[in-house]
């Protein structure tokens, strides 16, 4: 592939229908312009102390350190932003964004639906109207979520197409966008889509990362030895690891969901098989058979359920600074529990994911290191699918 | 001395290009080769074949099944490569190939563009491929003596319309409106004007599709265009069972023009 801009390496890029590179390229603009602007950095710095509630503590959990025989272990709790996950600080970003735009409309893609409330919330606060698509199989298993979103006054439509799952809401977002943006922002959930998004959301989400080592500083003196985060589209886990980045001491590792078995259409484990390929404007890992058809992927978790990966994610697994693994849907809501039970703490199914990994490798880390977890969000959405397994 | 391609042959005659779309394995490959031959029989002088692909974000509904449906049938690369030579052995007509960028990337791990050369392919149009991003295509197709062809969008800035015509090939693909494919009543507002102050720049022919379903539409386009695209119609008439002489008959009546304007 080529060096355009908006590239990690080779992946990356702005691989999208004509129609849409016109409102791409004035996106980009705004965004760089934005960016250097003290008038936007500031009012999205308010906006994210005042409303969100920013900073989100940084919580030790040595109950379930004890459990696990595990080593120091701090939480990241984005769980406690407003609206319950990491997403209200893209979707605040962007909105804010989009109103410096002229925009008056906003629509959203969402999977577990934490994007979609986060981006409701936002176009309530900023007076935008909000259009959300959703998959109808993720509408019905995280339904709780649906009724934030219509309550602050977010149209959500359902989308059948397909596995009826983000993939297809992806798909239906960009449909809507290439006939409405004159008036219209795509407010993408994830670190990835065409160039600006991957780069744009993952600096949105940057103050995650910010506030860790600064809190990692004050709390035990030091940086952590390794930093975990759960990985579908990866806002959650670029947002934290890359403060990080160049410390090369610092082991990060992103934890991508297993599902219930290795095949293609089990899991959602991009980097089970590394396969390059383009979907939703960018080249990345995308799951996908041998004629370039995109795969349907399973998940217990409706946000990791995503067939492709960040390009930057991509880069990252190429150059080998991050480590990806996955783990299956029972050993995540297994660990969701156990968090649960000892701290008090119920977190998201996605978060579930990077804690479980950490579980598994727990008693083979030196007794001090300190590992950070990044809690991406928490489990009320899910209680629905909590609690129709059994063994609850 | 360069040998004429057929596209080339096509815009310098004096008619206009009839250019119609199917999507390559809907009802089975063997069913796209008859509705194709049906096409060709109803004036169609450009085909351009659709490679299914799972997430066709630029399409509306009507593609969006056939799509979908053709995969169910298991449609391969393959047997799109078959199916024009199908065709190559009864007609000279150009042959497009129309695709998301994702089945060429992962057909291009073995040697998709000699093949679809070798097939009787005479150009290849990337729905999610910007100019920008098309180099390593455009230099395969090159090698491959045949044309990358350019789509160009209500959006397309006058400046941009004048590099893409610059570094095209073939024609260019005026997708006349916003939003994505699908039949529609009539053309978008504005839309002569607009049309005339494109072709005027350019030197590259240009031919108008999205939403093109009837002979009046049709007509409109060519008083200015070098020809019209026709699609979502005739995968939606094949998806409601239309008998294919029903279908060449409809191709019939919307490409009249070229029988009636000389």
């Amino acid at each position: 592939m080529m060096n355009t801009i908006g590239r990690y390496d080779e992946f990356g890029g702005t691989y999208v229908a004509e129609i849409l590179m016109q409102p791409i390229n004035e996106l980009r603009a705004a965004w760089n312009e934005a960016k250097s602007d003290e008038a936007f950095t500031k009012a999205l710095f308010d906006i994210l102390k005042n409303y969100a509630g920013r900073p989100t503590a940084l919580t030790e959990v040595p109950y379930f350190s004890a459990k696990i025989k595990g080593p120091r272990i701090y939480l990241k709790r984005e769980d406690l932003l407003h609206t319950g996950a990491h997403k209200l600080n893209n979707a605040l970003g962007q909105c804010l964004l989009a109103k410096r735009m002229g925009k008056t409309r906003v629509i959203a893609e969402t999977g577990a639906g934490q994007h979609g409330v986060a981006t409701a919330a936002a176009c309530a606060r900023l007076g935008l109207t909000c259009i959300v698509y959703m998959g109808s199989k993720d509408m019905k298993r995280q339904a709780p979520n649906v009724s934030r979103m219509q309550l602050m006054g977010a149209t959500v439509i359902p989308v059948e197409n397909g596995s009826a799952t983000l993939k297809d809401a992806v798909n239906q977002a960009l449909r809507d966008w290439s006939e409405s943006y004159s008036d219209t922002h795509y407010c993408l959930g994830s670190a990835l889509g065409p160039h600006p998004f991957p780069e744009m959301v993952a600096e949105f989400q940057s103050v995650i990362g910010r506030e860790c080592r600064e809190q990692c500083q004050q709390q035990f003196g030091a940086m952590p030895n390794i930093v975990i985060a759960c990985v579908g589209g990866g806002s959650n886990a670029i947002g934290i690891f890359s403060e990080f980045l160049s410390d090369h001491h610092i082991q990060l590792i992103g934890v991508e969901a297993g599902g219930t078995g290795k095949e293609l259409g089990q899991h959602a484990a991009r980097f089970y098989t590394a396969t390059p390929g383009v979907l939703h404007g960018c080249y990345t890992y995308v799951l996908q058979n041998s004629e370039g058809q995109i795969a349907e992927t399973a998940s217990i978790s409706a946000g990791l359920d995503y067939p492709a990966v960040g390009p930057q994610h991509a880069q990252l697994y190429k150059n080998k600074r991050v480590e990806y693994v996955a783990v299956a849907d029972d050993e995540a809501l297994a660990a969701l529990q156990l968090l649960a039970r000892t701290e008090g703490i119920i977190c998201a199914l996605e978060s579930a994911h990077a804690l479980a990994y950490l579980v598994k490798i727990a008693n083979q880390l030196p007794k001090n290191f300190s590992v950070v977890v990044n809690l991406s969000g928490r489990g009320d959405k899910d209680l629905p699918q909590i609690m129709a397994r059994e063994n609850v | 001395m360069k040998k004429i391609s057929r596209i080339e042959k096509l815009f310098t005659n004096q008619q206009k290009a009839c250019i119609a779309y199917l999507t390559a394995g809907d009802g089975g490959i063997q069913h796209t080769l008859d509705a194709a031959m049906a096409l060709i029989d109803g004036g169609a002088n450009l085909l351009e074949i659709g490679i299914p692909f799972s997430d066709p974000v630029a399409d509306g509904p009507v593609i969006q099944r056939a799509s979908q449906r053709a995969i169910s049938a298991g449609t391969t690369l393959k047997d799109v490569l078959w199916l024009v030579k199908e065709i190559r052995q009864v007609s000279d007509i150009p042959l497009v190939l129309f695709s998301y960028l994702n089945p060429i990337l992962a057909g291009s791990q073995s040697d998709f563009f000699s093949e679809a050369k070798n097939a009787g392919v005479d150009g290849l149009l990337l729905v999610d491929c910007p100019i920008e991003e098309s180099t390593f295509i455009r230099d395969a197709c090159m090698t491959n003596q045949m044309d990358l062809i350019y789509v160009i969008a209500p959006s397309t800035p006058m400046s941009r319309i004048q590099y893409i015509n610059e570094h095209g090939k073939g024609f260019l693909y005026y997708a006349c409106r916003k939003g994505t494919t699908g039949v529609r009543d009539g053309l978008p507002d504005g839309f002569q004007e607009k049309l005339a102050s494109i072709k005027a720049i350019l030197n590259l022919p240009i031919v108008v599709g999205f939403g093109i379903s009837n002979n009046e539409m049709a007509k409109e386009v060519c008083k200015i265009a070098d020809g019209v695209v026709v699609g979502s119609l005739f995968v939606k008439a094949l998806e409601d069972g239309l008998p294919l002489v029903s279908l060449s008959k409809l191709a019939q009546h919307i490409f009249a023009m070229n029988l009636n304007s000389d």
